[in-house]
């Protein structure tokens, strides 16, 4: 993997808007940022923001209404190999073995010699799935899929890589055993990594740089640095003074939105303003 | 689409029935399971051959099953048409049938039902003409079959084709505009070509909606071919000496009833139910062979 090169994104005053006319419901205003060349930059909202529509225009699989989003100084127009995304829950090709799934990519590129099936087995064992090398997808458990899901992406070396809340529906034991091999396997890589989330302490722990971001129609809130040593433990983060000073931040932050959006009816806003307060102790 | 899943999984779970019985010997469980299935065939059998036989036994004859020839002479009435070649000819004449009008279906339908599914220009221009079409059950296109189609040869295949068609080409439609379309967006992002998606992606991910709509397809095919032969005959017309088109398991039926052996009603019944039994089996089968990761736990 250390060969490989990450790429930067530039997402400049991009919008998205669904719909025409009178039925126009814009999901992204304005939204400009910057993925940082091989940091780790994740993006926390409310779920139902538009950060999935985010992933897909970065990903090119929607074009923005206005705005342009360069990888590199290029604009990106259509999907491609260079940017790789990882779905909610898990995407493997049911009809395919694990190792059929991590070998797709490569294949479907026409490269498929002896040294791309030696890393697709190194990958395999690096993410500890060798004994289920000739499984399918439905004979591994969740925590399994995901990690056979990131070899199948790791194997393309993509300039960036987009993951849209990759563990979600894991449970809490799994769950903060995959974000601990994740980290690892980015501090290991040299690429971009592109990370989306609606938890804090996922997103905090993972995080170089954290965007937080508002409620639909999506923009950038604020953007904090989360310099924290890496490798980082869990065990670790969870102690950190600086870390929960960034979550209690950028907690508010969120709370705020939620608060602004319940004002104006949203009715998902009002369980994290529910939370908030009787976490807090916060007034209204 | 949920209903079709939900009839898939019944599919499924009829396969998985059908492999216990060939296991049988090995596993306990499904051994008492056949035992079970044998013991409501031989007490379907007794009541048969008791009803039927009443008139003897008590003096009172029943209504309906009465009328039937029991059993016992049906099973002897079979045995004397196992050397009989003519009774083998219907068998191969209506699998033959069966054979090329679902092969029919299959090459037409499975394209045919992906490109619908594919190409929404396509679909527009299409599915309303296919939508009209549908609802005319097989049987009624038997006289506009025979006016159009050369031989009732051709005629029958085309009439068997009708049945499974429509199933499959639904069937395909169904499971072909179901894809995840993270599935489709993942490979392009791999960087995979549009064709190579339609072979690796679009075409397994449908494989098993193929295969159920093949399997009802099937089922469709015997019911229409019987009837198909039933009706265009072939001994009265194109039978000339038994040698021409014609016959079937359908028509044996029917030259049975006329010619007045209600015995060999029966038994062209029973044969069909084990012709449709088979095929079914063989489709089953081979959709277990071609989406092993449908099967596995």
């Amino acid at each position: 993997m250390t060969e490989s090169r990450g790429g930067e994104i530039d997402v400049r005053d991009v919008s998205k808007v669904f719909g025409m006319a009178r039925f126009a419901k814009p999901v992204v205003q304005d939204c400009s940022f910057r993925i940082k060349r091989n940091k780790l930059t994740v993006m926390i909202g409310p779920s139902g923001s538009g950060k999935s529509t985010m992933v897909q225009l970065l990903a090119g699989f929607e074009t923005p209404t206005s705005g342009t989003i360069l990888l590199d100084g290029q604009p990106v127009t259509r999907p491609n190999k260079d940017r790789l995304v990882v779905f909610q829950e898990t995407a493997l090709y049911p009809w395919m073995t694990t190792f059929d799934n991590i070998l797709y990519g490569p294949k479907a590129q026409k490269r498929s010699d002896g040294s791309v099936v030696q890393a697709a087995e190194a990958l395999l064992d690096r993410v500890g799935l060798k004994q289920f090398r000739n499984s399918y997808p439905s004979q591994l458990s969740g925590g399994m899929q995901r990690r056979a899901e990131l070899a199948r992406a790791l194997i393309n070396k993509p300039a960036v890589m987009i993951l849209d809340e990759p563990f979600r529906g894991l449970d809490a034991m799994t769950k903060a055993l995959m974000l601990e091999y994740y980290a690892q396997l980015f501090e290991n890589s040299n690429s971009t990594h592109f990370f989306i989330t609606t938890d804090i302490d996922e997103a905090i722990f993972l995080a170089d740089e954290l965007l937080i971001m508002s409620n639909r129609p999506l923009q950038v809130r604020r953007t904090l640095e989360v310099n924290l040593q890496r490798p980082r433990k869990l065990t670790e983060i969870i102690e950190n003074d600086r870390a929960n000073q960034l979550k209690m931040t950028s907690l508010a932050i969120l709370h705020e939105e939620a608060m602004k959006s319940f004002v104006s009816g949203h009715r998902a806003a009002a369980d994290i303003v529910q939370a908030y307060a009787r976490r807090y102790g916060q007034p209204q | 689409m949920r209903k079709l899943q939900r009839r898939f999984a019944s599919v499924n779970e009829k396969a998985r029935t059908v492999t216990a019985t060939s296991a049988a010997a090995l596993n306990p469980r499904s051994g008492r399971s056949l035992a079970r299935a044998a013991a409501a065939i031989v007490i379907l059998v007794s009541f048969w051959e008791i009803g039927s036989r009443f008139n003897e036994l008590a003096g009172v004859p029943l209504p309906m099953i009465g009328q039937i020839p029991a059993p016992s002479r049906v099973i002897v009435a079979w045995y004397n048409l196992l050397d009989d070649p003519g009774y083998w000819r219907s068998w191969y004449l209506s699998f033959l049938r069966v054979a090329a009008g679902f092969s029919a279906a299959m090459i037409v339908g499975i394209p045919f039902g992906l490109v619908l599914a594919l190409s929404r220009t396509f679909y527009l221009t299409a599915f309303p003409t296919f939508e009209v079409l549908r609802p005319i059950p097989p049987l009624a296109w038997v006289p506009a079959a025979i006016l159009f189609w050369p031989t009732q040869e051709l005629s029958i295949a085309f009439i068997t084709f009708l049945g499974a068609f429509y199933t499959i080409v639904i069937n395909v439609v169904g499971g072909a505009r179901g894809i995840d379309a993270r599935y489709v967006q993942s490979a392009y992002s791999m960087g995979a070509t549009s064709w190579n998606i339609f072979r690796r992606i679009v075409l397994p991910a449908t494989l098993p909606s193929i295969m159920v709509g093949a399997a009802v397809g099937m089922g469709i095919t015997w019911e229409v071919v019987v009837a198909a032969e039933m009706i265009s005959g072939g001994g009265s017309t194109l039978g000339r000496g038994g040698s021409g088109s014609g016959g079937g398991l359908g028509f044996f039926i029917w030259n049975s009833y006329t010619g007045g052996s209600y015995e060999q009603i029966i038994v062209g019944m029973i044969s069909i139910g084990i012709a449709g039994f088979v095929s079914s089996s063989i489709i089953r089968y081979v959709g277990k062979v071609a989406t092993p990761w449908m099967n596995v736990r």
